[in-house]
């Protein structure tokens, strides 16, 4: 029998099916809900065939791994070569803390290491700025100078790790604190690897920690990605991210349409600098959220990376293949964790972690059972990482390159989220791109609608939430939650100002007066930036300089 | 009370860009029929009470995700108190320790509403409150 006569002869039975034993069993038993949709509400139906995907398509649509478009992923052996990076994000209180946190989890089989800053540090403040007060190494470690940098690193060799760096607006002055400390140990430059987040529209869009408005935060990325192709060129410059997006409500096709439209205002930007695209795009990197729908999400990272391929190749018109290939980074989704019996996220991050696997990540965070209440403490960061390595080791799924293509649902499901996805950044572009429909709170709308959307589907019981709001139990207030003593900010002032004495200030003044008329003018600030570091600049110093010549973001409230 | 319509300010003190929930917490109110001014992100304890003060209102709503909560909330409600605006009742949620609960209400914070909080218990909150 001939595909189409398969086809024809499946359409014939599918009908009779639907008159006859599902319409039975309807009258007789309803389904659970009058409709099921998944998060980005699409409707599902009670099964899926052949009739739901175009396989004459295979080859321009799936192909094979390490082949355009890559749905099937971006490398021929995928984990059957490596397992993907175990890249727990972690830092807290101070450099010598965190640096202890690093090298247990490196002992403990953690392949790459991912940096937490602390919010006055993602924020270009010192530790003694008024603003800093009570938030000094709460979220992340405090870093004010290369001296708190050294430290971080200290005994942790950087040509033999890959470090990842939750950084954004001042993601130059880290990375060329990076840099120093690499040159410090004797590391060639050329050796390092790792990424900086470097993505400040999403800081706009969900996140928070925007210093400088988007066109000089524009300028200050692709300066990033200029120096970088030129110095490092192992480092991924940007890792541009929906996980945050996902984290503010959005659904998972707005997670894919938001990220790629804020790729594509980045690629446009760089082009617009000068460079080509094949020069910078093959070091672009991504960072999704891993969900609970657990078929919509291995869904979700094919159609990303397909669709990604498709755009830099037709829109941008790169040549080489490196440029094609979406990698990226996942986290499991901070916002399904629970505080109410929190040992059932475990159970949650495995599946979360799992649909990451099955949908091809390059490196992996899995997130620990009490982050709903706390940082996590060292043995529920051990669980989480066990997680990731008993996926790797005992399940099997990491044996054979994307295992769940072919399945009807699933590729029904890929089609479903590009498309959409494809229709928000035609609509994006309309409006004149991400940055322009960000400054009309569009995107910022879209979110907050889902997020609200989702809210009162949990309140009306539509959404259960297990120990939420269906199956609770009175319970007594979780004990041992990490605490980050206030001391952490006493030291980290008074190491700060211990720095500042003995440090050459005239060096200090004379490297910020030329990163003042750097910024002034059109030079690329990486090597000015370098400069104020190794002299033990501030970050508060150096991003105050940018914050007068470049001026703050304003926001526009959107609920 | 029941003649004017509640005011609210809902408020992010910090440096903490989380903000999923303040703007949830906030749209609730509104369709709850309460009048919301919602900050943004990034305000100062100082800003935070002049706001309350500008705008009459007879709530605050604060949210804080970053851990810094006992530094911050407290201090809202000491300036509220040396501005004599103490009759301004104060609420907080966002990921908060159970064990940091007695201090911040002996700090003059009315509740503290974790996460998984359904936004009716919220509404109830204030209601209850404007009934007394």
């Amino acid at each position: 029998m001939s595909y189409e006569d398969m086809k024809k002869q499946l359409q014939d039975e599918m009908k009779k099916w639907k008159e006859g034993p599902l319409a039975k069993t309807l009258a007789r038993a309803p389904e659970r809900r009058e409709e099921f949709t998944t998060s980005s509400e699409y409707v599902v139906n009670p099964v899926y065939t052949p009739l739901d995907i175009d396989e004459e398509k295979y080859m321009e649509e799936l192909g094979l791994p390490g082949q355009y478009p890559y749905t099937r992923g971006v490398y021929p052996t995928m984990y059957r070569g490596r397992f993907w990076t175990m890249r727990q994000y972690a830092g807290m209180a101070d450099a010598a803390e965190s640096n202890k946190r690093y090298r247990y989890l490196l002992d403990q089989g953690q392949t790459g290491l991912s940096v937490a800053f602390d919010l006055p540090t993602q924020i270009g403040y010192d530790s003694d700025h008024s603003l800093s007060n009570g938030e000094v190494g709460k979220v992340g470690v405090a870093i004010d100078t290369l001296a708190d940098m050294e430290l971080l690193f200290d005994s942790i060799p950087l040509d033999k790790v890959s470090t990842s760096m939750t950084i954004n607006a001042p993601a130059a002055v880290l990375l060329a604190m990076y840099i120093a400390v690499a040159e410090k140990q004797g590391v060639g430059v050329d050796k390092i690897s790792g990424t900086i987040q470097n993505d400040v529209l999403k800081e706009y869009i969900a996140r928070g920690t925007y210093i400088y408005p988007p066109e000089q935060s524009m300028r200050l990325i692709t300066d990033i990605f200029e120096y970088c192709s030129q110095n490092i060129p192992k480092w991924n410059t940007i890792s541009i991210s929906g996980y945050h997006i996902r984290e503010a409500g959005s659904t998972a096709a707005q997670e894919v349409a938001f990220t790629l439209a804020d790729a594509i205002a980045y690629v446009e930007a760089a082009i617009e600098s000068g460079l080509e695209i094949d020069q910078f795009a093959s070091r672009l990197s991504f960072f999704f959220n891993s969900h609970l729908n657990f078929i919509e999400e291995v869904a979700k990272f094919r159609a990303a990376r397909r669709l990604w391929a498709k755009i830099v190749k037709e829109r941008f018109h790169a040549k080489k293949e490196n440029s094609m290939r979406l990698r990226f980074h996942t986290q499991t989704g901070g916002s399904t964790l629970t505080a109410q019996q929190p040992d059932n996220n475990i159970v949650r991050v495995t599946m979360q972690a799992l649909a990451a696997v099955l949908g091809g990540t390059q490196s992996l965070h899995t997130n620990s059972k009490d982050e709903a209440l706390a940082l996590p403490t060292e043995e529920s960061v051990r669980i989480a990482l066990r997680t990731q390595q008993i996926i790797a080791h005992e399940s099997g799924v990491a044996d054979t390159a994307d295992p769940l293509a072919g399945s009807y649902y699933v590729e029904a499901l890929t089609d479903q989220i590009e498309a959409e996805a494809m229709e928000y950044i035609e609509k994006i572009d309309e409006l004149g791109g991400a940055v322009k429909a960000i400054e009309l709170g569009y995107i910022q709308q879209e979110i907050a609608d889902s997020a609200y959307k989702y809210q009162m589907g949990v309140e009306s019981g539509e959404n259960i939430v297990v120990g939420v709001n269906k199956f609770q139990v009175e319970e007594e207030s979780p004990r041992n939650l990490l605490r980050i003593d206030d001391i952490v900010e006493t030291r980290q002032v008074e190491r700060l100002n211990k720095v500042k004495e003995n440090r050459d200030n005239e060096a200090v003044k004379k490297a910020l007066d030329n990163l003042r008329s750097a910024a002034e003018g059109t030079e690329n600030l990486m090597p000015f930036i370098l400069e104020a570091v190794k002299a033990y600049a501030t970050l508060g110093e150096i991003s105050d300089v940018m914050r007068d010549v470049f001026g703050e973001y304003k926001p526009a409230e959107i609920l | 009370m029941s003649e004017r319509k509640v005011r609210i300010l809902v408020a992010k003190p910090g440096l903490d860009g989380h903000d999923r929930g303040a703007k949830v917490v906030a749209r609730a109110l509104r369709d709850a029929g309460m009048e919301v001014i919602y900050t943004g992100l990034r305000q100062t304890p100082e800003q935070i009470v002049r706001a309350a003060i500008q705008e009459d209102v007879q709530f605050i709503g604060l949210s804080c995700l970053s851990g810094a909560h006992n530094h911050l909330f407290p201090k809202v409600t000491s300036l509220l108190e040396e501005s004599g605006a103490d009759d301004i009742i104060v609420f907080g949620g966002g990921v908060i320790p159970s064990d940091d609960i007695p201090f911040l209400k002996e700090k003059g914070i009315k509740e503290i509403f974790g996460p998984g909080t359904g936004t009716d218990k919220i509404i109830n909150f204030i209601n209850s409150l404007c009934d007394e």
